[in-house]
């Protein structure tokens, strides 16, 4: 619990699922830190293993290997008792505000659940209180209380997916794509209501998003995958002002601006992300690179402190030069 | 709005849908217009009639529920809403297209690629199933696909390729009107990237005019000379897209630029508009919009305010924030 000691250190976390035709490496060799009351983006295009990251560092899922250690101790090596004790502390909030919350729970039914299974609270008077406490928390009004989830609108399913994460006064919370499924206006409102509650109450974050709009709108670090693998890290600004990693210049000059006369030179990139299954020696990105050299292909770029608190997995960056004969 | 040479215009267009709860009004005395050649970006959240109007003008509105109960759609100068089913068959996919959001289920998964762009070419030409599969290869290379690849099932093809051809499918009979309903959605941003290029160089090749649905305001930026903002069922603003961006007239075009989180700067909070979108049987008097705008005053919850042009070609639709420009010299 000491001040010098990271709230969260990921160590060479790895999760593979075994497929026919191969062990698919979803999250290979992923090291990274996250200090308590700061955000940590996680962003990254479909099947690139940032939700299976997710999962995985608050054992929703089995690593393969590696150390997840909140507040120094591995939570992958707990007992299931303790690790069941640990889980009021870690909590996460899910996607799809549609398909995560039962239907035939009414809304304080919903947000009772975790209460329930804590047994939190003895009596059924204190627990009501708690509940309105939390509706309130969220912004979701009293009326809604027996309302059921295929009456209200997607902002509303989210604030309740949002209340259940914070029914067990959490610490840590994944937020697994808690916008995407919604429409901008409410995407704003929901941002603003997870800005205010982390304010309020200091809590740590990790959003994992593909909009990177949004994620540099909440995080204070950021963290680009491709592939399984972590290939940049660095605070939100630097990486959007400089991106050292091909990959992450590709992406960011990929974003449509929505600004009139304000277009960007895009990099295009050639072809489509290449299979998670078995994944060849050398850097992940090298095929649709327009800097690859032959070293590319033999030798994995580790993730390297190229200047203080600036991460980057790239055998050449800032020195990047076009790959010849193209 | 008189202009012969336009190719599409919608006049006065309303679209019900009667359900249990009541009469959807999912369009409402819709107008809109576009010349040959150009890119109208139609923009509002979900459940503001964009796909609706879409469907509209492909003459493809499921009735029941859905009913076109007022309004023209000229195409052409012809309404297309006298047009007789069969003549609509041959329109639709012939001089109109429509690529639809979702590449994964817009594909037959049984039918190979290129036997599916023929089946387009052969209802809409007169030619040999050969001749059909031969312009189907031509049509994937246009749109980046290797001419070995014609003979491959859509499970074997990547999201944006499988929206490659689809974009395939859709210009293979040379259409003059492109509707794209949310094209890259469910697509990576770099896969987006690939395809809004491809759709550019496209545009260049091929005079088609395009309505891009589409709530990304980068999209619009980026593809489109006009835009339309819809709100529930209503276009509240409508300007040549320089103009939109730099200064919105609408209070809710206002609220969509601010909700989205600005990548140049920082910002602590966005600014929302407050609220839901009104439910769609039991819209607001008046201005819809009002219950939610920062700006109303009383009048707003009386009358319907009528689109009114604040500088050449762009309207809005709101007596409060929407007067005429007289500051443009500076």
């Amino acid at each position: 619990m000491e001040q010098t000691h990271p709230m969260v250190e990921v160590t060479n976390l790895k999760k593979y699922f075994k497929t026919k035709r191969g062990m698919l490496h979803a999250v290979d060799d992923v090291s990274f830190t996250i200090r308590k009351g700061e955000t940590l983006g996680l962003v990254g295009e479909s099947g690139c293993g940032k939700s299976t990251l997710g999962r995985v560092m608050i054992r929703l899922l089995e690593a393969t290997g590696g150390e997840a250690k909140f507040w120094g101790e591995d939570i992958l090596r707990y007992s299931a008792g303790k690790m069941k004790d640990m889980r009021r502390k870690v909590q996460i909030v899910f996607q799809d505000p549609y398909s995560s919350l039962n239907p035939r729970l009414s809304v304080s039914e919903l947000i009772a659940e975790p209460l329930l299974v804590n047994r939190v609270y003895s009596s059924a008077a204190e627990r009501n209180r708690k509940i309105a406490e939390l509706m309130d928390t969220v912004g979701l009004a009293r009326r809604l209380m027996n309302a059921y989830p295929h009456e209200l609108d997607g902002g509303r399913r989210q604030r309740i997916g949002i209340a259940r994460s914070l029914a067990l006064s959490p610490e840590f919370i994944v937020l697994d794509e808690p916008v995407s499924a919604l429409d901008v206006c409410i995407q704003a409102q929901i941002l603003n209501l997870l800005n205010s509650l982390q304010k309020q109450f200091g809590y740590t974050y990790v959003f994992i998003s593909h909009n990177l709009s949004v994620v540099k709108h909440v995080s204070d670090r950021i963290a680009v995958m491709y592939l399984g693998k972590i290939v940049e890290l660095s605070d939100y600004k630097s990486l959007f002002v400089e991106p050292l990693h091909p990959y992450t210049q590709a992406l960011l000059s990929a974003i449509p601006l929505p600004k009139f006369g304000k277009k960007r030179d895009r990099i295009i990139l050639e072809g489509d992300v290449p299979s998670p299954i078995e994944p060849p020696e050398g850097c992940r990105f090298q095929g649709r690179c327009p800097y690859r050299q032959d070293v590319c292909k033999e030798k994995t770029p580790e993730l390297r402190e190229l200047e203080p608190g600036r991460f980057v997995a790239c055998h050449f960056a800032r020195t990047l030069v076009p790959a010849s004969g193209k | 709005m008189e202009d012969k040479k336009l190719l599409l215009d919608i006049q006065d267009l309303s679209i019900h849908y009667v359900v249990e709860s009541g009469t959807v009004h999912a369009v409402e005395h819709l107008n809109l217009s576009l010349a040959p050649g150009e890119n109208l970006g139609f923009v509002g959240e979900t459940g503001a009639g964009k796909t609706t109007t879409a469907l509209g003008i492909m003459g493809l509105v499921p009735n029941p529920p859905g009913k076109v109960v007022n309004g023209k759609i000229l195409f052409e100068g012809e309404d297309l809403l006298k047009k007789t089913e069969e003549q609509m068959r041959s329109i639709r996919g012939g001089k109109i297209a429509m690529i639809f959001q979702d590449p994964m289920t817009s594909l037959n998964p049984v039918i190979t690629v290129d036997k599916q762009i023929a089946e387009m070419v052969l209802l809409h030409n007169n030619v040999t199933e050969q001749q059909a599969l031969e312009r189907a290869e031509e049509m994937l290379e246009l749109v980046g696909i290797k001419r070995e690849r014609a003979r491959d099932f859509p499970h074997q093809f990547s999201g944006g390729m499988k929206q490659r051809v689809v974009i395939a499918i859709a210009l293979a009979c040379n259409p003059t009107l492109l509707i794209a309903d949310e094209p890259t959605t469910a697509l990576d941003v770099t896969i987006q990237a690939q395809v809004l290029e491809l759709m550019h160089e496209l545009r260049r090749k091929i005079n088609t005019s395009l309505i891009m649905i589409t709530h990304d305001l980068g999209i619009v930026a980026e593809m489109c000379d006009k835009v339309a903002i819809m709100y529930a069922g209503k276009v509240v603003e409508y300007a040549p897209t320089e103009a939109l961006f730099n200064h919105p007239g609408h209070p809710y075009t206002e609220g969509l630029f601010n909700s989205i989180p600005d990548l140049d700067s920082d910002e602590e909070e966005l600014k929302v508009i407050q609220g839901l979108m009104p439910d769609p049987t039991n819209l607001p008097s008046g201005c819809t919009f009002h219950p939610r705008c920062p700006y109303a005053v009383e009048a707003c919850s009386k009358d319907v305010p009528p689109m009114v042009e604040i500088e050449p070609g762009h309207f809005v639709a709101c007596p409060v924030r929407g007067k005429p420009y007289l500051h443009l010299g500076k």
